[in-house]
């Protein structure tokens, strides 16, 4: 009796306040996770969890083991908490966003989708409002990310349609003793000297690679990088394509100079596991890609390990410009749980849960509030330190652009991809490649 | 009184059998019944989905909004879209030069084939690996055959002295198209050789007997009995490896995404990286139409010298 009125008044007590996992992940506070930082006094949306609520999420495979024993271990506390239950289904992570798409048409399916990029943009009207946790989130956690608002909310409604997890971030990864024998101490940040670097680094018999075939997360996030380094872009804020512009011709000379000179043959037919296979067969020395290549090297080249380290990717004049993988969380309107739903990312990103999964990932997933910056995993390897900043530092694809069907689209025909493709194969002129890319880019915003 | 109802029951079920019975003797309705479960499950999972592909072309259909009418011009926006003119250019190589090559070099096996030796039935097992092997293994195995770090053949070449560097196979736009049409004919070939073995084995010996009697040489008699008897069965072969050559996908889509570029995007790929990946179904649609033409006029082709067959 004592044990069922126990069980009873917990309910009742999440049934009404919906506050006590929130309440106590507040009091708590993982030692191992935010150590030391006071977290803001915030109360969580009452959220009445429904009774049997049962949710089906659709997620992305684990890039790594202790993703998916982290995951399903907090979900099992959800469950435990709330008396919900929870499917999850895991899926090859190109292939979420099709099945995604065909549920958001059905209007049936999974409740919960962990997708990519702009997903929630192509269908917002059948996702449902998640302003209240996402602003508790942020308000509690230190804010989120600047480019977490614009993948979040929609700018028609100025409302949050989608909960940002954060995203697999990519840095460069190199061989430190070789480019010590190309006369660096480290990788420069600086374009041109980065680029000087790598040429120093084939002229020594180490050249870099890059992928610029068809490569779904290498081959977009490099892409797009570089170019938004020389302060080119493909769109205006007014959906109006930007493609053509003197930035974007030095960022096509730039990349031909990288191509000729400094990457090894066969990049433009490079998609996405071919970077990490030339960097631990030891034919490159330097690639961009997330902390997979280093544990990878851990676990079967020890020495290449030891002699990988990580750097941010080029920059500008501008600072920072990155693209990365970025992984919104967003809930079906058709789901017969939303209060269920909603609670379970909530609590899915509070500290108790979060702090060890990001913790466990060791530098997979860059998460998308501040607060987690200050977690151990970035600091306990110094080479985990870089990959703290991804999304901090990334810019939405697309940019300067709205989110939505036509940026998923520019993204999906790889423009940014082929563009340099395009010019450094010499298949055709600056001139040629760029109107291809412009005619693309205007074709995809003007549906 | 119940006798007399259940007694003229007796005679409508009887009546009923009996027209159940001559209607199974008539064999129009018994060619309807027997091909009605295949017809229903050409229909829901065939003409469905064709004709819905059809409307969609017409389609601005975006993934999650349905789309309205919106008449030709997704087809006018294709025609005028360079990225298009492209895929046409891709596709018609590679089916083409695909194609000859198949039957040129599944002509020339099936003629070794067809001659006497030893562990031939070996051998002719061996023949059709390529073609009964799943398409998206062997073409992983391609990927990595041409992978411009790791190929095997460049290593091979390397070791022969052939070549100093290893050859970038992929990420030339040209080296890329031949490289999958090699793929692709290295697939088909057993379809041609096993096809066309079998026509060889209904030509009459005493055909090629007579020939050399008269003096014939080996290119003598294939040029003037081979060819010509083997004509309407090659002639079926080649449409059919046309239609599938043409409407191909996973080699491609596997090896380079239609990579680097677009440079080796055939309708297939373009169509599924627009609607899929894009989430354009629409356009998608729009371009998968186009293959319709082609692909109908190919049926009938084949249908005439299948009849002509029989």
């Amino acid at each position: 009796m004592e044990k069922k009125s126990k069980d009873l008044s917990r309910r009742d007590f999440l049934k009404t306040t919906g506050a006590g996992l929130a309440g106590a992940a507040v009091f708590s506070g993982s030692l191992a996770g935010l150590a030391g930082r006071a977290l803001a006094a915030v109360e969580p949306p009452k959220l009445a969890v429904e009774k049997g609520a049962e949710l089906r999420v659709l997620r992305w495979s684990p890039f790594v083991a202790s993703d998916k024993d982290l995951w399903e271990g907090n979900t099992k506390k959800w469950e435990e908490a709330t008396g919900g239950k929870v499917a999850t289904e895991y899926l090859a992570w190109e292939d979420v966003r099709p099945k995604a798409a065909m549920e958001a048409s059905v209007g049936a399916g999974h409740d919960i989708i962990l997708g990519w990029h702009d997903d929630p943009f192509l269908y917002p009207d059948k996702l449902l409002d998640v302003t209240d946790v996402a602003e508790y989130l942020g308000q509690k956690y230190g804010g989120w990310e600047d480019v977490c608002l614009k993948y979040g909310i929609n700018p028609a409604t100025g409302k949050w349609i989608d909960i940002p997890m954060g995203g697999p971030g990519q840095a460069i990864v190199y061989r430190k003793s070789w480019v010590n024998e190309a006369g660096f101490d480290e990788v420069p940040v600086e374009m041109d000297k980065f680029i000087d670097c790598c040429k120093k680094l084939k002229a020594k018999g180490h050249p870099v690679g890059f992928a610029m075939g068809h490569s779904v997360g290498d081959g977009n996030n490099w892409a797009h990088g570089f170019l938004w380094a020389f302060g080119a872009k493909t769109t205006n804020k007014d959906s109006t394509p930007a493609i053509n512009s003197p930035e974007t011709k030095m960022a096509l000379e730039a990349m031909k100079d990288l191509y000729e000179n400094a990457m090894i043959p066969g990049c433009a037919s490079w998609q996405d596991p071919h970077n990490n296979k030339a960097y631990l067969a030891g034919q490159i020395s330097m690639t961009n890609n997330g902390i997979s290549i280093y544990y990878a090297a851990k676990e079967k080249f020890p020495e290449i390990a030891e002699d990988t380290f990580h750097q941010h990717p080029p920059q500008g004049k501008n600072g920072p410009t990155e693209l990365h993988l970025f992984d919104p969380a967003f809930i079906f309107a058709h789901t017969a749980a939303p209060n269920a739903a909603k609670h379970y990312l909530m609590f899915m990103l509070e500290e108790e849960q979060c702090a060890p999964w990001i913790n466990a990932m060791r530098g997979y997933v860059t998460p998308s509030l501040k607060a987690y910056r200050d977690l151990p995993v970035w600091t306990e390897d110094p080479k985990h330190t870089v990959y703290r900043d991804c999304i901090k530092n990334m810019l939405p694809n697309g940019f300067e652009g709205p989110i939505g069907p036509a940026s998923a689209a520019v993204m999906a025909e790889y423009v940014v991809v082929d563009l340099f493709a395009n010019y450094c194969t010499r298949n055709m002129s600056a001139d040629q490649a760029i109107a291809r890319a412009e005619k693309t880019i205007a074709r995809a915003y003007k549906k | 009184m119940a006798e007399p109802i259940a007694a003229a029951r007796v005679p409508d079920q009887a009546r009923f059998r009996q027209r159940l019975a001559r209607a199974f003797d008539n064999p129009t309705f018994l060619g309807f019944l027997f091909v009605a479960p295949a017809e229903l499950l050409l229909l829901v999972f065939l003409a469905y989905p064709f004709v819905l592909g059809l409307w969609l072309g017409f389609t601005d259909t975006v993934v999650g909004r349905p789309g309205s009418y919106i008449g030709w011009e997704n087809y006018a926006d294709l025609l005028e879209d360079p990225g298009f003119w492209l895929t046409v250019f891709n596709t018609f190589l590679y089916t083409i030069t695909a194609v000859i090559l198949k039957a040129v070099l599944g002509i020339g096996l099936a003629v070794v084939l067809n001659r006497d030796f030893k562990a031939k039935g070996l051998v002719r097992a061996i023949v059709l690996l390529p073609w009964i092997v799943p398409t998206a293994l062997s073409a992983i195995c391609f990927w990595w055959l041409y992978d411009a770090t790791f190929s095997g053949i460049s290593w091979a070449l390397i070791k022969l002295g052939l070549i100093e560097n290893f050859i970038n196979f992929l990420g030339e736009p040209w080296n890329a198209r031949w490289s999958l049409i090699a793929a692709n004919v290295w697939r088909g070939i057993p379809f041609f050789t096993i096809g066309l073995l079998a026509g060889l084995q209904t030509i009459s010996p005493d055909l090629y007997e007579a020939a050399e009697l008269d003096g014939a040489g080996s290119w003598a008699k294939f040029r003037r009995i081979t060819l010509p008897l083997l004509t309407p069965l090659l002639t079926v072969v080649t449409v059919f490896s046309t239609i599938w050559t043409f409407a191909d996908f996973q080699l491609i889509w596997v090896i380079t995404k239609g990579g680097p570029a677009g440079t080796t995007h055939i309708f297939g790929t373009l169509s599924f990286q627009r609607a899929m990946s894009g989430g354009h179904f629409g356009e998608g649609a729009a371009i998968s139409n186009f293959m319709l033409p082609i692909l109908v006029g190919c049926v009938l082709l084949a249908f005439t010298f299948l009849r002509k067959e029989d």
